[in-house]
């Protein structure tokens, strides 16, 4: 039974996660409306959506098709992207806990938001509750942002709204914080010169693919760079 | 798009979280691939953004798209919501392709 205290640490993990949640659905529906563009179906979008729940590998995939690349440049510049949340998980299996199952049910909403949710708090309980109740919360928006989206998305003229950029602005918002150390910086801008570079000369998706091979700015010790 | 890329990519995708989670878990990866694995997003999604900025197909263009994400890039770059850098860059990119249309 919780007590009073826990119920008052709760509430702001709530408030924030539900408006998180609203940003999240309002990128779920530009996901529907751009997945559909790029030639999926309603029902092939909104799976997406459900089973592989980690937006920026849906947007990447989505963003390789509609650019006209093959099935296997989509998915492994998807794939790319889906690995960090391998790193996420570590981190969360000192969070979660429980069961096997708890923890394969939890695994599924190992993102960016739920395990920057969880480690912003202090106490265990709270980073506990912090990752379920945004998991549950944005879940079930991004899905339902999905749906609205796909089936707006074959009424309107993406252009004219401008929801091209939309992806690559999404994209923007979700790498920021990640350009503000040193590291992530140099390979960010590593990775975005090869592709540059790369976009004339290879098939659609490669140049995705060969930015990956900036993240090996990571492999010396810190000691040795200074961050 | 097809349903082979939509159920290889789920399986992929759970596959890479149960593997942190479940299978690894609270055991230590070797620090120089740790180190790697972090950088990814940095990496590849900059590369994401240059590609649907500047390019169509295999050509790089400099259209309306490019004047929007620099307008999502400011605000995201001074901490605005994730709606607001979003909505920003559709907005601009709009606004600047109806202009160049009109002229």
């Amino acid at each position: 039974m919780p007590d009073a205290t826990e119920f008052d640490s709760r509430r702001p993990i709530v408030v924030a996660a539900l408006t998180l949640g609203v940003a999240v659905g309002v990128f779920g529906a530009t996901f529907g409306v751009g997945a559909v563009a790029a030639g999926a179906s309603v029902a092939q979008t909104c799976v997406m959506s459900l089973l592989v729940f980690t937006g920026a590998s849906q947007f990447s995939a989505v963003s390789v098709v509609a650019a006209g690349g093959t099935t296997g440049a989509a998915l492994g510049g998807a794939m790319l992207l889906a690995a960090r949340n391998t790193v996420y998980g570590l981190a969360m299996s000192r969070v979660v806990g429980g069961s096997l199952l708890t923890r394969l049910v939890a695994a599924h909403i190992t993102i960016d938001e739920t395990t920057a949710m969880a480690s912003q708090q202090a106490q265990p309980g709270a980073r506990r509750a912090a990752f379920w109740i945004t998991g549950g919360i944005l879940f079930g928006l991004w899905n339902v942002g999905t749906l609205i989206g796909a089936l707006v998305g074959s009424a309107l003229d993406p252009a004219a709204f401008g929801l091209d950029a939309a992806f690559p602005a999404g994209f923007v918002a979700m790498v920021a914080s990640q350009l503000r150390t040193r590291r992530g910086l140099l390979a960010g801008l590593l990775g975005a010169g090869l592709c540059l570079a790369l976009i004339p000369f290879t098939p659609i998706g490669v140049p995705i693919l060969c930015a990956a091979a900036a993240v090996l700015v990571g492999l010396p010790a810190p000691h040795a760079v200074r961050t | 798009m097809t349903w082979g890329l939509v159920l290889l990519l789920a399986a992929g995708a759970y596959g890479f979280k149960v593997l942190g989670l479940v299978v690894v878990g609270s055991r230590r990866l070797p620090p120089p691939l740790e180190r790697c694995l972090v950088l990814v997003p940095a990496a590849v999604i900059t590369a994401l953004i240059v590609k649907d900025t500047l390019s169509t197909g295999q050509e790089l263009v400099l259209d309306a798209r490019a004047a929007g994400v620099a307008a999502a890039g400011v605000a995201a770059w001074r901490r605005a919501p994730l709606i607001v850098v979003i909505v920003l860059g559709a907005a601009v990119t709009a606004l600047v392709r109806r202009g160049a249309a009109a002229g």
